[in-house]
């Protein structure tokens, strides 16, 4: 058994910062299933928002500017006095990470260079060329290892440990070895990111799993607004890999078979800077409708970059150029990139409060894998990279001031029973069974990326929860082909794919519960927002059934009243 | 261009946990169609025929660094090397060179993280910070941008001939790291730190030719860096010997 007196899970900016904010101070363990730069964050690439006011367009704005557009953008569902505390922070931490050696692009006056983003009033995204998550993770890496943070790579999460009330730390499978560790600590961080894998069409890195959300779940924490999972517009076809809306940003259009910039029909002021649900249901209306183009991987809209003429294309976006050559083997300057929308990012997730604190005792998270809420319905590009960086360092200072933090014990016997039941579960996982992991996860995640998605209506909900309950029977004839357990990536994908089909259960009952819609939720039967009945979030615990039990939780208002969203 | 529907891929396998097995290539045939990556194929044998087959993988858009390895003879990401660019039908797969194998495609890059943290891959300052950015002109940034653009994928690691022979060498990711701080206009490490760096297994031992450049997936060149640090630590050598204190 190891033990730290904080346990943090999550190599991601997250759990970076987390760990930077701690370790000067108290004994912190960092695990995480990869080597923390190939963390889902080093592939965030249009920016992270902070109202610095540099760029000429932005002399005015202010952190309670960006609250406000970071509220509506949430159809009013974020909690505002999160938001505000996130705008708040902005600033600061972007400061920080340019003073810890961040390289972000700079205006021509040597400051730190901003362009427009979605949903936003002012160009407020702050930016290094199209690799922002990259230099923000390295930056942050690069910290962790200056400051000296104990790290365990390729530790792979397998349980956590919840027993009366307490956190008790976690069980791991250390990859390399094959051996089952318990981690005992007072203190556990989650930082484990979101579950884009879930979806089948999904601009996540193959490792967003969720395991840490459908974890925490089963072990007792529950989770929040998890019916809201956020489709980005511009995902090239094919692959789904992102197309940042910094290509936007940078005046890109969106054209479809008329040769028509179509969201001069949707949103006229705006227009391609809407936010992210409105523009992915406008080009899958464009696509329903018959206006997209046809190609052998399917139908897609065209992002037309080419009036922004080579020299800017290779200059801000020349990630986006290479990918776009490697993959589809289009190369923006003279043609337009196929593109459509594709899961991108969960909005719900373990439900903490404004300190990163779950209800359980010891058990902290932030960044995608929580929700706090400061994205409510719908997250704003460039806001989550923020919502990371400023909740890690807000757990750390939340867990430092906590008075137990040193004296909390865990209970070591609760933990080795949890090791336990872990190993009989990898036993189980690998005596001959007749469903072959990665298959029953290709049809979850098919399934759900048909039935949860853009568009939604109860007859395909209810279709869905179906489905999802029978494959959760048939996991339990998931075998895997070999018992070795170093290296065993089979089998740590089967392990996974439980925790997905409990975070697919809750994504599901929630969306078939919420009877409006909102943000990125769009019920076809039920196409308007309700606040009366629907300004709340929901809560899912797992029952003693097994499914979900889904409650509710006032949202918090401040300062803006909700009112309609118009663009 | 596909050369035929269905190609072989050979993949050399072997698990140090079972060293009395020695290394021997699995062959499986893969239908393959346009835009078909090596990831893909990787990762379709393992889902539907063969689970036990080991390599990492995560971003699966070249970004990472995951997954680095040697296809027909050439070191690169699988992620991005789609199976049409290769001259013939049968691909052959093995793990990045000059490091152990853990298992199968999977190689233990220990020695190359001591290396990245050996060099202090940090900024260093000594003045205080200002209350906003430390300002950076377009130019000061544009200097570092290829050495940022590193995603640590040890593809340089692998293809460099120096560190075959001489494995206690930096190696050139770990020196493109530190190029990429010492000529970073706000780092102020003292000219000392570069001395780490400054014997045979340094950056004296680079042979410049130039094989990391070649296998760059990012178009780094960390030779570059390592010329750059041979001009500072020269630089640094002369003001110690006049005495003169750090500029
Ligand atoms: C392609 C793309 C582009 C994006 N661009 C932007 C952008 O421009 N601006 C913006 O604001 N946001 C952007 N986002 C969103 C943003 O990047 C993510 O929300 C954010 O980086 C998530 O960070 P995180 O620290 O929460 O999790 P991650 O970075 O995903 O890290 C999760 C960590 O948890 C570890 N982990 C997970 N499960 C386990 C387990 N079972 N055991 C051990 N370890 C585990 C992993 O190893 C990893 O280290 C983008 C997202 C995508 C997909």
């Amino acid at each position: 058994m190891i033990k730290h007196d904080i346990l943090i899970v999550g190599g991601g900016l997250t759990g970076l910062r987390a760990a930077v904010g701690l370790c000067d101070r108290f004994d912190v363990g960092l695990v995480s299933k990869v080597y923390p730069t190939r963390s889902h964050s080093i592939a965030a690439q249009g920016g992270i928002n902070a109202p610095l006011a540099n760029n000429p367009d932005s002399r005015d704005d202010t952190w309670e500017k960006h609250t406000f557009d970071t509220v509506k953008g949430s159809d009013y569902l974020a909690d505002q006095d999160a938001a505000e505390l996130m705008c708040r922070e902005a600033a600061p931490i972007v400061y920080e990470m340019e003073h810890w050696g961040c390289p972000f692009s700079r205006f021509a006056d040597g400051t730190i260079a901003q362009r427009p983003f979605g949903g936003a009033g002012y160009p407020r995204t702050c930016y290094s060329a199209d690799i922002t998550g990259h230099v923000l993770l390295n930056t942050l890496y690069e910290r962790a290892v200056a400051k000296g943070v104990k790290i365990y790579p390729e530790w792979f999460v397998t349980a956590l440990s919840i027993e009366a009330g307490q956190c008790h730390g976690v069980v791991v499978l250390d990859m390399r070895t094959g051996e089952l560790i318990p981690v005992a600590a007072g203190t556990t961080f989650f930082g484990t990111g979101g579950y884009g894998r879930v979806f089948q069409h999904s601009t996540n890195a193959l490792i967003n799993t969720g395991s840490g959300i459908g974890m925490a779940y089963a072990a007792g924490a529950p989770l929040k607004d998890m019916e809201f999972v956020q489709f980005h517009p511009t995902c090239l076809i094919g692959t789904s890999i992102l197309m940042t809306e910094g290509c936007r940003g940078e005046g890109g259009y969106l054209v479809n078979n008329q040769g028509e910039r179509f969201m001069q029909r949707y949103a006229p002021t705006a227009m391609e800077l809407a936010p992210r649900d409105i523009v992915s249901r406008c080009i899958q209306t464009e696509i329903n409708e018959g206006r997209g183009f046809e190609h052998p991987l399917g139908t897609y809209i065209q992002l037309d970059l080419r009036h922004l003429g080579a020299q800017k294309i290779q200059e801000r976006l020349c990630g986006i150029r290479q990918i776009s050559i490697d993959f589809v083997g289009v190369d923006p300057v003279d043609e337009p990139i196929p593109i459509r929308p594709a899961q991108h990012y969960s909005m719900g997730g373990i439900d903490v409060d404004i300190r990163c604190a779950s209800e359980v005792r010891g058990f902290y998270t932030g960044g995608e894998c929580s929700c706090v809420s400061v994205h409510g319905a719908n997250r704003l590009g460039g806001n989550s990279l923020l919502d990371t960086i400023v909740f890690g360092k807000v757990a750390s200072r939340t867990i430092g001031e906590d008075p137990e933090v040193r004296t909390r014990r865990p209970d070591e016997r609760a933990l080795l029973k949890l090791k336990e039941e872990v190993e009989r579960t990898l036993r189980k996982l690998a005596s001959p069974g007749s469903e072959r992991p990665a298959l029953l996860q290709a049809e979850l995640s098919a399934m759900m990326s048909e039935k949860v998605g853009i568009f939604r209506t109860r007859e395909e909900l209810t279709q869905a929860l179906q489905k999802v309950i029978e494959f959760k029977e048939r996991y339990r004839s998931v075998g895997v082909t070999s018992a070795a357990r170093h290296m065993n990536y089979e089998l740590t994908g089967a392990v996974e794919l439980g925790y997905m089909l409990e975070v697919a259960h809750t994504i599901v009952l929630g969306a078939i519960l919420r009877e409006e819609s909102r943000g990125s939720h769009f019920r076809l039967d039920f196409n308007t927002r309700n606040d009366a009945d629907w300004l709340k979030h929901t809560i899912a615990r797992m029952g003693s059934d097994g499914s979900p039990a889904i409650s509710f939780k006032e949202v918090t208002i401040t300062r803006y009243e909700p009112k309609e969203r118009k663009y | 261009m596909i050369k035929a529907s269905a190609y072989t891929f050979k993949i050399l396998r072997y698990d140090a946990a079972e060293p009395g097995n020695a290394p021997r290539f699995a062959t499986y045939r893969i239908n393959v169609i346009p835009g078909l990556t090596v990831l893909t194929v990787l990762l379709r044998i393992r889902e539907e025929l063969d689970g036990t087959l080991a390599f990492r993988s995560s971003c699966r858009s070249a970004v990472c660094g995951s997954c680095g390895m040697v296809m027909n003879g050439e070191i690169g990401l699988a992620c991005r090397t789609q199976v049409a660019t290769f001259e013939s039908d049968t691909i052959i797969l093995e793990p990045l060179p000059n490091l152990e194998v853990i298992r199968d495609l999977v190689v233990d890059l220990t020695p190359f993280w001591q290396m990245y943290e050996k060099i202090q891959p940090y900024l260093i300052r000594q003045s205080p910070v200002p209350d906003k950015e430390i300002p950076q002109s377009e130019a000061e940034r544009q200097r570092i941008d290829q050495f940022v653009n590193c995603i640590l994928c040890a593809c340089c690691y692998g293809a460099c001939p120096v560190l075959a022979r001489e494995p206690g060498y930096v190696g050139p990711a770990a020196a493109a790291k530190l190029a990429r701080f010492v000529l970073d206009s706000r780092d102020e490490r003292p000219g000392a730190a570069l001395e780490t760096v400054d014997d045979e297994k340094g950056v004296w031992a680079c042979d410049t030719v130039f094989r990391c450049i070649d296998a760059c997936p990012k178009e780094v060149r960390p030779t570059d860096g390592i010329v750059d640090l041979r001009k500072a630590i020269l630089k640094h050598r002369f003001h110690k010997l006049l005495g003169k204190s750090e500029p």
